[in-house]
């Protein structure tokens, strides 16, 4: 077995779907000759021609728009968007038709596409190139949301989106882009999408995260004496509530953890789960570790950003002290 | 029945000074000499800055930086015929731009720095920070020039963008909006022939980028954009027209990116070392350089000492941009509301201390 990265691993999972289904096709900017600025779509152009691997113009409403429009027409376009902080512009076609077009035709049509950018902190980049804005696209109804952590899962769920028959929101780490190697499968594979991943059992405290934050959580859980119960949701849209709630039974205690902004943070809509399903099993008041409700500050500042291990650790303590 | 063609349109194509150095004297604007070693002596410092902000990169002492080399001309001949007070919307490559409008040269070193002060446009300037999306600026340039027209100021507004820009919607409905309200805007179009990898051609299948306003009712005009006087003329008379009531132009200059897309990019993957040395001979130093050598405003020894004085200069701002004090934690939450909210004093205090 190969190792890669997730960028390779995401670049294998499109070589698959293109060679499966001739009706797959990736379309951005940069994705032919320069192979993506990340290099996510290296190769693949030569290997399956400028017709299904597509330079298009500068324009995130047009690729969103016109994916939209290929899906419709029987097409299974993956749509690369450079980086999440362009997601604004083709937000309008998101929002008004890609995720309702099935509740709109009353199931006639449906818009089985993939939007795939990198998002996240971390990367010491210039406004805008590292947005943590997945609640934004969570709380659109119609669209799935899936945020891998490591290689294999990045791969898994690439192909399940590009297989799945509604509109799938595809954020890519990229804090961890490169910075994780791992042995993936050459040939397709699927991991379920609304699937969580238990990382690690613990009885302790459940620690609930996801994307680039993942390997800071473990990170940090390594420096703790307790035993923690590691999961990583994968998809928060789908949300695998049930993996939560399990979990939440059994230790009674929960953290969660993402670079994202506090307010309207996806964290709020675990605790409101949690509550809701099983709030007497708490032993003490969930902790949430987030970013601040700012911009995402530049390099110099970026550090302050983040979640730190230290917060995180001083969260854990937090809850295992009531 | 009636077929007939009911209107035509042509697209003017303006060059002044060729690349041999030699002008039309016709054709060309009213500057003196003073002002052309002005000209000149801008587009030495922007291409020292722009080497030297490539070396910093190199170097490890900035992030990322977007270089300008080879679009002196175009960024420099623009900006030159706007006045002090009038406005300027900059896009992430207007470095050479904004030192001619005596934007700080060590806060735009700043920014690429990592440092969002470096965007704090001193009070006495009219520079907006610059735009990361590209082509969202079009849209507001309009409206800032619209204002200026409500108020009854006579400042006008100036919008940079490159060719990639103008496949976006902003471009379109920003210029909709200045041909409607007829306001005072200057659409400069950078066309230096790719937008990253994809080459102007798969921009869009119209011959030029110019054309695109004569669907909004706009004058334009398109310029060797390595052709300084070209430039400054072209923009001179928009600025002129806009001034005087006379509604909006877009300007496309004819150019070349002589660097990489950005210090992550690799421009050998997708265009030829060919092409690059064709540009090269094109060049908008080089050929005012031979066209002032002949008209006796440039020697060997004026040569010399503008490239040191510059050289001094591009050194003192490096300086300046390395020693800047580092920046308060607090700057994250600061500026979010004109009042620090409570959330926001809660939550910096569990940030403050890493
Ligand atoms: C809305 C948006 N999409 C994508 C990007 C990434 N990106 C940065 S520059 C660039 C190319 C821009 O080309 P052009 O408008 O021709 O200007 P140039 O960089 O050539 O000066 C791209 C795709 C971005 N910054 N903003």
């Amino acid at each position: 077995m190969a190792k890669m990265t997730i960028v390779q691993a995401v670049t294998s999972a499109m070589r698959n779907e293109l060679q499966r289904d001739k009706s797959v096709m990736v379309l951005g900017e940069d994705v032919g000759i320069n192979g993506g600025v990340f290099r996510a779509t290296e190769g693949l152009q030569k290997e399956f021609g400028a017709d299904r691997v597509v330079d298009t113009p500068l324009s995130e409403l047009g690729i969103v728009g016109s994916a939209f429009g290929l899906a419709v027409n029987g097409m299974k376009p993956i749509a690369e968007i450079q980086f999440s902080g362009f997601m604004y512009g083709p937000f309008d076609q998101l929002y008004s038709h890609i995720a309702r077009i099935r509740t709109r035709s009353r199931g006639r049509f449906s818009a089985p596409l993939v939007v795939r950018t990198p998002f996240g902190t971390g990367i010491r980049a210039l406004d805008l190139h590292c947005e943590s804005n997945e609640s934004i696209f969570a709380h659109t109804t119609g669209l799935k949301m899936i945020i891998p952590s490591n290689p294999y899962d990045a791969k898994g769920l690439l192909i399940s989106a590009i297989r799945d028959p509604d509109p799938v929101i595809f954020y890519e780490p990229m804090r961890v882009y490169r910075a994780i190697k791992e042995e993936v499968p050459e040939k397709e594979y699927t991991v379920p999408i609304g699937k969580a991943e238990i990382k690690q059992e613990g009885s302790d405290l459940t620690v609930i995260s996801y994307g680039a934050m993942m390997k800071d959580v473990k990170a940090a859980l390594e420096k703790s004496d307790y035993s923690a119960e590691i999961i990583d949701l994968r998809s928060i849209v789908p949300l695998d509530t049930e993996t939560i709630i399990n979990s939440i039974k059994k230790t009674g205690r929960c953290i969660i953890v993402h670079e994202a902004p506090k307010t309207c943070g996806f964290a709020a809509e675990i605790i409101a789960r949690i509550n809701e399903k099983c709030f007497f099993n708490l032993e003490a008041p969930i902790e949430r570790v987030t970013g601040p409700d700012t911009m995402i500050p530049f390099a110099k500042l970026e550090n302050y950003y983040l979640p730190s291990e230290k917060r995180i650790l001083k969260a854990v303590d937090k809850v295992m002290s009531q | 029945m009636v077929k007939k063609v009911i209107k035509n349109f042509e697209i003017e194509y303006l060059q002044v000074l060729d690349e041999s150095g030699k002008i039309d004297e016709k054709l060309m604007p009213k500057l003196t000499d003073k002002q052309i070693k002005e000209l000149y002596e801008l587009m030495i410092l922007a291409r020292t800055f722009d080497d030297k902000g490539f070396n910093l990169q190199r170097q490890g002492r900035m992030g990322s930086f977007l270089q300008f080399k080879g679009q002196e001309a175009s960024q420099v001949g623009t900006a030159y015929a706007l006045e002090d007070k009038d406005w300027m919307f900059p896009m992430y490559r207007s470095g050479a731009a904004l030192i001619a409008r005596k934007y700080p040269i060590h806060m735009i070193y700043l920014y690429y720095g990592g440092d969002e002060r470096g965007l704090k446009c001193p009070n006495d300037q009219n520079n907006f920070p610059i735009s990361i999306p590209v082509g969202t600026q079009i849209s507001h340039a309009p409206g800032c020039a619209w204002a200026s027209k409500l108020k009854k100021e006579k400042d006008v507004t100036m919008v940079y963008f490159g060719d990639g820009a103008s496949s976006k919607a902003d471009f379109h409905e920003g210029m909709n909006f200045a041909g409607v309200f007829q306001l005072p805007c200057i659409f400069v179009c950078e066309n230096n022939q790719y937008a990253i990898s994809v080459p102007r051609k798969k921009q869009t299948h119209a011959e030029t980028i110019a054309q695109k306003a004569i669907a909004y009712g706009i004058r334009s005009i398109q310029v060797d954009g390595n052709d300084v006087f070209a430039v400054y003329k072209a923009t001179k008379e928009a600025v002129d027209n806009a001034r005087a009531g006379k509604g909006p132009t877009l300007i496309e200059t004819f150019t070349y990116r002589q660097a990489d897309h950005s210090t992550s990019d690799d421009a050998k993957r997708y265009r030829t070392d060919k092409e690059m040395q064709e540009w090269l001979k094109k060049d908008p130093i080089l050929r005012l350089e031979k066209y002032m050598k002949a008209k006796k405003l440039l020697d060997d020894k004026y040569k010399k000492e503008v490239a040191n004085k510059t050289k001094e200069q591009v050194e003192k701002e490096v300086e300046k941009y390395e020693n800047f004090p580092a920046p308060s934690p607090e700057d994250i939450v600061k500026y979010t509301f004109a009042e620090m909210n409570q959330d926001l004093k809660e939550q910096f205090e569990e940030i403050k201390n890493g």
